[in-house]
């Protein structure tokens, strides 16, 4: 299917919780993306607020769809309506930050500062650009670019040669085929991200696989 | 055979071609580009209904304040008016209530489908569940009017705009209403090329509409839009019916639309910056408790 394709149900939809498609529904998605990136359970959560995000997230319920996503309820969840009281049952802290001087290319731009249990944290930059759909724009400090449209697999791994070799071997051993794969790096031998998109779902055991080559950090995936 | 097309010229050509109403060419195209089985669809569309249908009638029976504080409860208020004062008659009467309602769920952050957006949400809804109450009809043919409301939106999004910050509200109550105004035509047994016909007379008695949302907000005055958008559908399809009309072809339409759309002042799309966004009486720079009280007391 092409990535342009516009359907029955991207017309007639989605089904969503009010009021706003790209203030509720593509706020809800951007944070349950970013729950899916972040390995474990999140003790504490930061989003700052961006552009029109930052003037009208109330009256839209941006925050508690953004709530709503980190709980892992998507964007037709009605528990989305009881976020703030859903997350102090789930003991997870969230702290809104209304940013609006900063310059962002998107005028409804979010970031998610994510910090677990075990201290480790993540910063995930999104962008609702319309219909509920969404844009993942930053991963900690290394911008990147992906939909959540696919199934997504997210390897950070050193900048090394052989690695996304190594990566493609894999996904080819299991039959899994590639929509898209881009490296997104801080710098030559830094920290990097390679992002796959695949037609097919990803399994367990190939996640393993990519998990065992030395210069791969962590592997986390957004199934839809 | 190849069921895809990029205009609605292109899809009044498969109706003709193939002796097929507006929705079967879409659920063939469906089908075949989209990968579905025919009751995938049908089930997707009748899950739609049904959230539709929930969306009018949670707003009636528990009326709740919208997230801006602005609306809340109109539908209700407009189900309690007396008879002799309903002017428009039963069906109209119903399809206003039922726009309002659906557009307090979306403000009250309950669930609703976007068709084709969140804003105007509650025209689709208003014409279907008050065209199926009023008329002796099948659910099937309440479906294959939903779906023919798909493939004209389909059309609005790839060679218009659905999108009130980029085109204004004509590019969404507006789309929303041609939508609906072709469903009719197909629930009323009318032909494709009434059923744009239909279309193209709801868009461009819309044109121009701007998109000024009070404060920002999906609300005012988001919700009483949604009432004419289902009500110029209903208009749209008598006229397209008796082949009155200004007979300017769909696709022309569109493209007309989307060009006043670009040409509307930025402070019309979507910012808040004019029209009933910088009433005097709805300013922003007010209070939201007392902008609520002038908003109830208005209504």
């Amino acid at each position: 299917m092409a990535n342009n394709y516009i359907g029955l149900f991207d017309v007639i939809g989605p089904i969503m919780v009010g009021p706003s498609s790209s203030h509720t529904s593509g706020a809800a998605t951007i944070a349950w993306m970013a729950r899916q990136i972040f390995s474990g359970k999140p003790e504490k959560v930061t989003f700052t607020l961006y552009g029109s995000f930052a003037e009208t997230y109330k009256g839209h319920g941006t925050d508690r769809a953004l709530i709503g996503g980190i709980l892992g309820f998507k964007s037709d969840d009605v528990r989305i309506r009881r976020a703030y009281a859903e997350a102090r049952k789930n003991w997870i802290a969230v702290d809104f930050v209304v940013d609006k001087d900063t310059y962002v290319s998107h005028p409804n731009t979010v970031d998610v500062f994510m910090t677990g249990e075990d201290g480790h944290t993540l910063l995930i930059r999104g962008e609702s650009v319309g219909g509920g759909r969404v844009r993942i724009r930053r991963l900690n400090d290394i911008e990147v670019d992906f939909t959540g449209e696919y199934s997504t697999m997210i390897i950070g791994h050193k900048d090394k040669t052989g690695t996304v070799a190594y990566i493609t071997k894999c996904l080819a051993e299991d039959e899994v085929n590639v929509a898209t794969l881009k490296l997104f790096r801080e710098g030559k031998g830094l920290k990097a991200f390679t992002v796959v998109e695949t037609d097919s779902s990803i399994s367990d055991d190939l996640i393993e696989r990519i998990m065992k080559y030395k210069t791969v950090a962590s592997v986390d995936l957004i199934q839809v | 055979m190849d069921w895809d097309f990029k205009n609605i010229e292109e899809l009044l050509k498969l109706c003709r071609e193939n002796d097929l109403p507006i929705s079967e060419v879409m659920i063939n195209r469906e089908m075949q580009l989209g990968g579905m089985r025919r009751d995938a669809i049908i089930d997707q569309i009748d899950t739609r209904l049904r959230v539709m249908n929930i969306a009018v009638d949670r707003a009636i029976s528990e009326p709740s304040k919208s997230m801006g504080g602005l609306i809340g409860g109109e539908a209700s208020k407009l189900s309690a008016l007396d008879e002799s004062k309903a002017v428009c008659g039963p069906i109209i009467h119903t399809a206003i209530i039922n726009a309002l309602a659906v557009a307090e769920t979306n403000a009250s952050m309950g669930v609703i489908v976007a068709a084709p957006t969140a804003g105007s949400a509650g025209v689709l809804p208003a014409v279907l569940m008050s065209f199926y109450e009023y008329h002796d009809i099948d659910m099937d043919v309440m479906r294959n009017g939903l779906i023919n409301a798909g493939a004209i939106g389909y059309i609005l999004t790839r060679n218009g705009s659905v999108a009130g910050a980029e085109a204004g509200c004509q590019a969404e109550v507006g789309s929303a209403s041609a939508m609906a105004a072709s469903a009719l035509v197909e629930m009323l047994g009318g032909t494709p090329e009434q059923c744009c016909d239909a279309a193209s007379i709801a868009l461009s008695n819309l044109l121009g509409l701007a998109c000024d949302p009070v404060r920002g907000l999906v609300e005012v005055p988001c919700q009483t839009r949604n009432t004419i958008g289902a009500v110029g559908a209903y208009t749209a399809a008598e006229l397209a019916l008796a082949n009155v009309g200004p007979h300017i072809p769909l696709d022309e339409m569109i493209q007309i639309t989307y060009d006043v759309g670009r040409a509307l002042p930025e402070s019309l799309r979507e910012t808040a910056k004019g029209g009933c966004a910088v009433a005097p009486s709805m300013c922003a720079s007010c209070s939201k408790e007392a902008a609520w009280q002038r908003a109830r007391s208005m209504m």
